[in-house]
């Protein structure tokens, strides 16, 4: 028999439906390469009893002809979303071994669709990170691994992006069929580029936020990673769903995302903002972006230079907004109700302990930032002027998109996968600049995804974005497929 | 604008998270780094800009004022550090 964890979604799929293999042989194939696969640290908890319970539930149901559209599909689960029975940390010494006794909605649309739980991801704590090195339980390890100018190739680790570090490195290295993440300011399109995977931040509102670790809520969206277009297709449409307990979950049919993949693009009308030109972004990047312009031209759609004249603001703009509700969110985390306790002097005493011993240092930062521009006398200087900046950006996207913009295309990062350690140094700054073409698309409350575009001379995976009209995902499907067709897929050389 | 000493550790007591007096330096260092990089959004004019308070247009949501969860005490506080009779345990906060 072929290797199972070399199929796509879509593949595995039509296969179990022939029943070429059982979902429990699929399931034990994934669990198989998962531990083959520990030195990439992708995953902070496996769970193979259940995975295996969930597969064979599934080979059970599937003999009596109910059939769900994931029907056998192992996905793993980034560790920011709560399930049920199942350790749940975000990557925190404050949550401890937290259990959480409910689901989340997203997972358990997952589970009722028919997928398979391999384990929990690896990703920074509470999400706050572009390179996953903020994890209590330590860096992931990028599959890929750049070749050094005689083309031997160089050992040294990368990081797989962050926040959602463990998902992107499990769907690239073949240990999960699909995951899930979740993007604030480019957590999902981040390390989808930097792994040569798909991921798609969906607009706000169009997956439900309960159930999984807040971060900063007017940002926070869940979204998937795949190995194809048709795959995230496949995945968002399980994701999405109307839920009564997210007060800003949108009342809105979900549709068939896959059926939009692989329809002509002719005639759309392709926006290429002049702003996302940065100085000093590698000649490699500005290559591949107008070879993305060329692909979607030659497949007849109309190319259209416009201006986001806000862009370089939101930056600034997200690094006011994003620590201000993320120490308003942060405040639970008390050592009280659950996770972490250390008891001091007198109530305020615990609490100060507890979180100073809890939190690593760049949620410590990024709190103290929150509490200092929420403060008196703050508060308008800075979280206002930066929620009126949003208006700013937004209405960017607005003017284009009624001048019959249907897409942006912009380059996902300024560079690609640098290695452990080299940017986790000084400045807390530098790491930030890494969202700076992702983190406009959550101000606005966009959709985005990121589809693999090519190989840069070091050979590591670089991604192009496309940005989209408020729930108007079948569009980036529809666009990012022809780029896939044209660009191809990307699989890193097996090493581990 | 950049924080002196005295505010890292007013800020630290607001967000309760205990600073170790050798740690303040480098905190204060790294505060004024992002406050840094955040200062050029002053140079946008942003008179008669509402500021956004929700990205996509539709109204909060309202649930029926029901009973529609509950009864689970056990379950609530199952992760709790300490807790006894169904009830959280924590330090003595009235003398």
């Amino acid at each position: 028999m072929t290797d199972l964890t070399a199929l796509t979604i879509a593949e595995a799929r039509d296969a179990l439906a022939k029943k070429d293999f059982t979902a429990l042989e699929l399931t034990d194939a994934y669990l198989g390469a998962m531990e083959k696969a520990r030195a990439l640290n992708a995953y902070v908890l496996e769970t193979p009893e259940k995975a295996r319970a969930m597969a064979a539930a599934s080979d059970a149901r599937r003999a009596e002809g109910r059939v769900g559209p994931l029907e056998g599909i192992p996905l793993g689960v980034k560790d920011l979303y709560c399930t049920e029975g199942v350790r749940t940390t975000a990557c925190s010494k404050i949550l401890d071994d937290f259990v959480p006794p409910y689901e989340s909605t997203v997972t358990s649309n997952l589970w009722a669709d028919g997928a398979v739980m391999l384990g929990k991801l690896n990703n920074d704590e509470f999400a706050m990170g572009s390179s996953n090195e903020t994890s209590c339980f330590g860096p992931v390890v990028n599959p890929w691994r750049r070749k050094a100018a005689d083309g031997s190739i160089d050992p040294t680790p990368l990081v797989p992006g962050g926040s959602s570090g463990g998902s992107s490195a499990a769907v690239a290295a073949h240990i999960a069929l699909g995951a899930t993440g979740t993007d604030t300011g480019g957590s999902i399109r981040q390390p989808a580029a930097f792994t040569g995977t798909v991921g798609i931040k969906p607009t706000y509102g169009r997956c439900s936020r309960w159930g999984i670790v807040a971060f900063a809520s007017s940002l926070d969206q869940a979204g998937p990673f795949a190995r194809t277009v048709r795959d995230a297709a496949i995945l968002l449409k399980s994701f999405a769903s109307v839920d009564p307990k997210d007060t800003t979950s949108v009342d809105l049919p979900v549709p068939d995302y896959e059926a939009a993949v692989g329809t002509s693009i002719k005639g759309k009308v392709i926006g290429i903002p002049r702003e996302y030109r940065v100085d000093g972004m590698p000649a490699e990047i500005e290559t591949l972006w107008s070879q993305g312009i060329d692909w979607l031209r030659a497949a007849g759609a109309e190319i259209r230079e416009i201006s986001l004249p806000h862009t370089k603001y939101a930056l600034p703009a997200y690094y006011i907004v994003a620590p201000a509700e993320a120490s308003s969110n942060l405040a639970r985390y008390d050592g009280i109700r659950y996770g972490l306790r250390v008891t001091g002097d007198d109530i305020t005493d615990t609490y100060e302990l507890t979180r100073a011993a809890g939190f690593g240092s760049e949620v410590r930062r990024r709190i103290m930032i929150g509490t200092y521009v929420l403060s008196a006398g703050y508060y308008d200087a800075y979280y206002v002027r930066a929620q009126k900046v949003r208006t700013l950006i937004k209405r960017d996207f607005d003017l284009a998109f009624q001048a019959g913009v249907d897409a942006v295309l912009t380059p996902a990062t300024p560079s690609s996968a640098f290695g452990i350690g080299e940017k986790s140094g000084g400045d807390p700054v530098e790491m930030y600049l890494n969202d700076i073409f992702t983190v406009t698309v959550n101000m606005a409350g966009l959709p985005g995804m990121v589809v693999p575009g090519g190989l840069d001379a070091k050979g590591l995976p670089l991604g192009l974005q496309l940005i989209g009209r408020p729930f108007e995902e079948e569009t980036l499907f529809q666009v990012g497929e022809v780029i896939e067709q044209a660009a191809g897929r990307f699989t890193p050389a097996k090493w581990w | 604008m950049s924080v002196d000493r005295s505010t890292v550790v007013r800020v630290a007591h607001l967000a309760r998270i205990r600073v170790a007096e050798e740690e303040v330096d480098k905190l204060q260092g790294e505060l004024n780094s992002i406050l840094g990089f955040v200062e050029q959004l002053a140079e946008l004019d942003v008179t008669d800009v509402e500021p956004l308070t929700s990205v996509v247009p539709i109204s909060m949501k309202k649930r029926a004022d029901v009973v529609n969860d509950g009864g689970i005490p056990k379950k609530v506080t199952a992760n709790a550090p300490l807790s006894e009779d169904d009830f959280f345990v924590v330090p003595k906060v009235v003398e």
